[in-house]
């Protein structure tokens, strides 16, 4: 598996994931026990002045505190930016609660590849959130991809959103939800 | 050909649900504009310059007589009476209502079709050999790999906002009748030297643009691991592909950037990783595809006696004959041969049918070739299967209801996009330059002299109209809010393909029939015996069309 690699390059600092209150969570309307700390001051944090209670770290400043925050890493999770792929985690997935993804626009949907791989080749078994700017209508194909929260920042009431998890009850190909092609599926019938 | 299950009934009513919920959310202003605009997108319905335009999925191009009556009545019932064939081998109306599309996509799930995916940023419709199945070059019929790429494509979860669309073509031929040079994705059917099917993987091509031939990646993929590894390439491509600017989104941007080699390697990892999992095509999943493509109840003909009968016809008409050498092609099983439906005489744009028509499409399909038709990437339509002995019945009704132009491979048999007249991308229109085209080459002899030539029109640079790999395209241009007309020559979509170079500075559209006259007659004086448009473009290069075309009045 590849180990994680430090991001060499600063970026600059796009769009960045609300943290709704409340959020969609194994298919229920649940509130949202995690703060969330967006790119921009993150210069200032260290394991020692980080607030305390849950919080989801970007993924730089993760892998700068991560052996510093062993301590605390029931309350830590990780969110990726849409150009940050789920081997920068690998392995080292299996120690987090939580890791979301960033959608910084619905069009852009490289999130979905993190969520198959965490779950498929991580073995990733935590909670793995949608964050940004997803819409209600890829929640089907998110769900297929490992997601099961779901951060919603839209104008919409969540209560809407939850009949948008199951638009298809059956699927063609594998995914995280569904381990076997259909193809397997009727060849065995 | 692929029949629905409950299982495929079940997803297709789902997803007509779902995009009936969609609409209503859209029309009631509770889904955006911008956040409907993909979604209707990877329904079929684009919005067009005069009305939304709905684009139905054909797979691989095979489609049923009852379907094709469901067509002819769909467009009598929600639009103005016809259709279009695409060169993806799909059906486009192009005056239907939003408010009706619901509608109009259960009308279609009733008889098993859908216009999922058919654009939008996702896996399009997988596109193949019209001549599939009953080709003499033929090594392996590809449809059944077709049929489970499609199942795989769609509605693939991962992969439905990709960076940009993503086209897929399979060849199971020698002739690569498919362009799969020019799809992102392009699928080489092979056997290695212990007789094992396997498969050349291209990645790479594409038209619009930036036109580029595909590579190939790997030269032997085994059999059971064409899915994994087509997923291995999309998933590549979603994680890196680029989103910053819509033009250089597409793989054949990424393949270039990274390199083939590098492009290569990283699906390759990505591969090593998935191979043994679940997608793997297992002898029972390969031969459960297959039985959806039986060979049909083929009678034992004596072709001798056809051949014969069929000659002395062609001896006696020699309208008939000149349909024969052109409209018709060869059938691996004696006494059967393949048709062409020609949608291009002159004056209709090319691959428009009538609900009239497309209701004698049916019936001729299942008066003389088992009920199934093909669309080809060429805008025509295929009957494959028809005894010899019927040819001459099926061409005088064939005759009667317009199909019968004899231009199969000709000049005249261009494939031209909806252009300027329907587009809102297109920056000049292409079906008046293919009527004048038409119009001016309208003597058959002449046209058979000039042989086998690919002549594509495309209304903008977008090139659904492939004009770069016509061996004469052509590009409508916008010249300071006027319409102009880029010519390319040399193109080709074949096994041998290649794309097309600039004659020059473009012309209007008057001039357009007669520049196309002096790069015939260049062609002419040039040709050796026998000689292709193409290979006597090949041996003398673009020099000598320039200076006829581009040569001062003395």
């Amino acid at each position: 598996m590849p180990k994680p690699a430090k991001p060499s390059v600063k970026k600059p600092v796009g769009a960045q994931p609300e943290n709704p209150a409340q959020l969609i969570l194994d298919g229920a309307v649940a509130d949202n026990q995690w703060n969330l700390l967006p790119l921009g001051d993150e210069a200032e944090i260290t394991a020692d002045n980080l607030a305390p209670g849950k919080v989801i770290l970007p993924l730089s400043v993760w892998l700068e505190l991560r052996e510093d925050l062993q301590e605390r890493k029931e309350e830590i999770g990780v969110w990726l930016d849409s150009d940050e792929t789920a081997d920068l985690i690998g392995e080292y997935a299996a120690e987090l609660p939580l890791i979301a993804a960033h959608f910084p626009a619905f069009t852009d949907g490289r999130g979905f590849t993190v969520g198959r791989l965490l779950r498929e080749r991580y073995g990733f078994t935590g909670e793995v959130r949608a964050v940004g700017n997803f819409i209600r209508d890829q929640l089907t194909y998110l769900t297929r991809c490992g997601f099961n929260a779901f951060a919603y920042q839209g104008d919409q009431p969540l209560e809407g959103l939850l009949e948008s998890l199951g638009d298809f009850t059956d699927s063609y190909q594998a995914a995280v939800d569904q381990p076997l092609p259909i193809f397997r599926r009727r060849a065995l019938a | 050909m692929y029949r629905y299950d409950e299982q495929d009934r079940k997803l297709v009513r789902e997803r007509v649900a779902q995009f009936r919920g969609q609409t209503e959310r859209y029309l009631a202003g509770e889904l955006k504009e911008e956040e409907f605009l993909p979604l209707r997108l990877q329904n079929g319905l684009y919005v067009q310059r005069l009305a939304p335009m709905l684009r139905i999925a054909v797979p691989y191009g095979l489609m049923n007589s009852a379907q094709v009556r469901r067509l002819a009545h769909i467009t009598r019932k929600y639009d103005k009476g016809y259709a279009h064939f695409t060169t993806r081998q799909n059906v486009q109306l192009n005056w239907p209502n939003l408010e009706d599309v619901p509608d109009i996509l259960a009308e279609l799930a009733e008889v098993e079709m859908h216009a999922v995916q058919t654009s939008g940023n996702c896996i399009r419709n997988t596109t193949t050999d019209q001549f599939a199945g009953v080709a003499r070059d033929e090594l392996i019929d590809p449809r059944p790999y077709c049929e489970l790429i499609r199942q795989w494509s769609t509605f693939h979860p991962e992969f439905a906002f990709l960076p940009r669309k993503f086209k897929i073509a399979v060849c199971g031929a020698e002739q690569d009748r498919a362009a799969i040079r020019a799809h992102d994705i392009g699928v080489q059917i092979v056997k290695n030297d212990q007789g094992e099917t396997g498969f050349q993987i291209l990645v790479g091509g594409g038209l619009g643009r930036t036109p580029i031939l595909g590579v190939a990646i790997r030269d032997f993929l085994p059999e059971t691991h064409l899915l994994s590894y087509l997923e291995a390439i999309v998933r590549v491509y979603n994680q890196l592909g680029r989103r910053d600017n819509k033009f250089k989104a597409r793989i054949k941007i990424l393949v270039k950037a990274l390199g083939p080699e590098e492009f290569a390697r990283r699906v390759e990892a990505e591969w090593e990783q998935i191979k043994d999992g679940a997608d793997q095509l297992t002898p029972e999943a390969i031969s459960w595809a297959q039985r959806f493509f039986p060979e049909p109840a083929y009678k034992t003909i004596d072709s001798g006696h056809s051949e014969a009968v069929l000659r002395d016809q062609a001896g006696e008409d020699k309208a008939f004959a000149r349909w024969l050498e052109r409209n018709t092609f060869p059938h691996r099983v004696p006494g059967y041969q393949a048709v062409t439906l020609s949608t291009k005489p002159t004056g209709i744009p090319p691959g428009d049918v009538t609900d009239r028509q497309l209701e004698a499409i049916a019936d001729l399909a299942d008066q003389y070739s088992f009920g199934e038709v093909r669309v080809t990437h060429e805008q025509n339509v295929v009957l494959a299967d028809v005894e010899q002995e019927k040819l001459f019945e099926l061409w005088q009704a064939a005759r009667k209801q317009g199909f019968a132009t004899p231009n199969i491979g000709t000049l005249t048999d261009m494939i031209c996009c909806p252009g300027g007249d329907y587009c809102s991308l297109a920056n000049a229109k292409s079906i008046p330059v293919a009527e004048a085209i038409q119009r001016k080459f309208d003597d058959l002899d002449y046209l058979y002299d000039l042989g086998d030539l690919d002549l594509n029109i495309s209304g903008c640079m977008n090139a659904c109209g492939h004009h770069h790999i016509g061996h004469i395209g052509i590009l409508g241009v916008d010249k300071k809010g006027e319409e102009f007309y880029q010519v390319q020559l040399g193109g080709s979509s074949n096994e041998k393909a290649s794309l097309g170079k600039v004659l020059g500075p473009s012309f209007s559209r008057e001039e357009m029939p007669e520049t196309i006259g002096k790069i015939l007659d260049v062609f002419a004086e040039n040709r050796q015996p026998e000689e292709l448009f193409i290979d006597t473009y090949n041996r003398i290069g673009l020099q000598p069309f320039k200076e006829r075309v581009y040569a001062k009045a003395s």
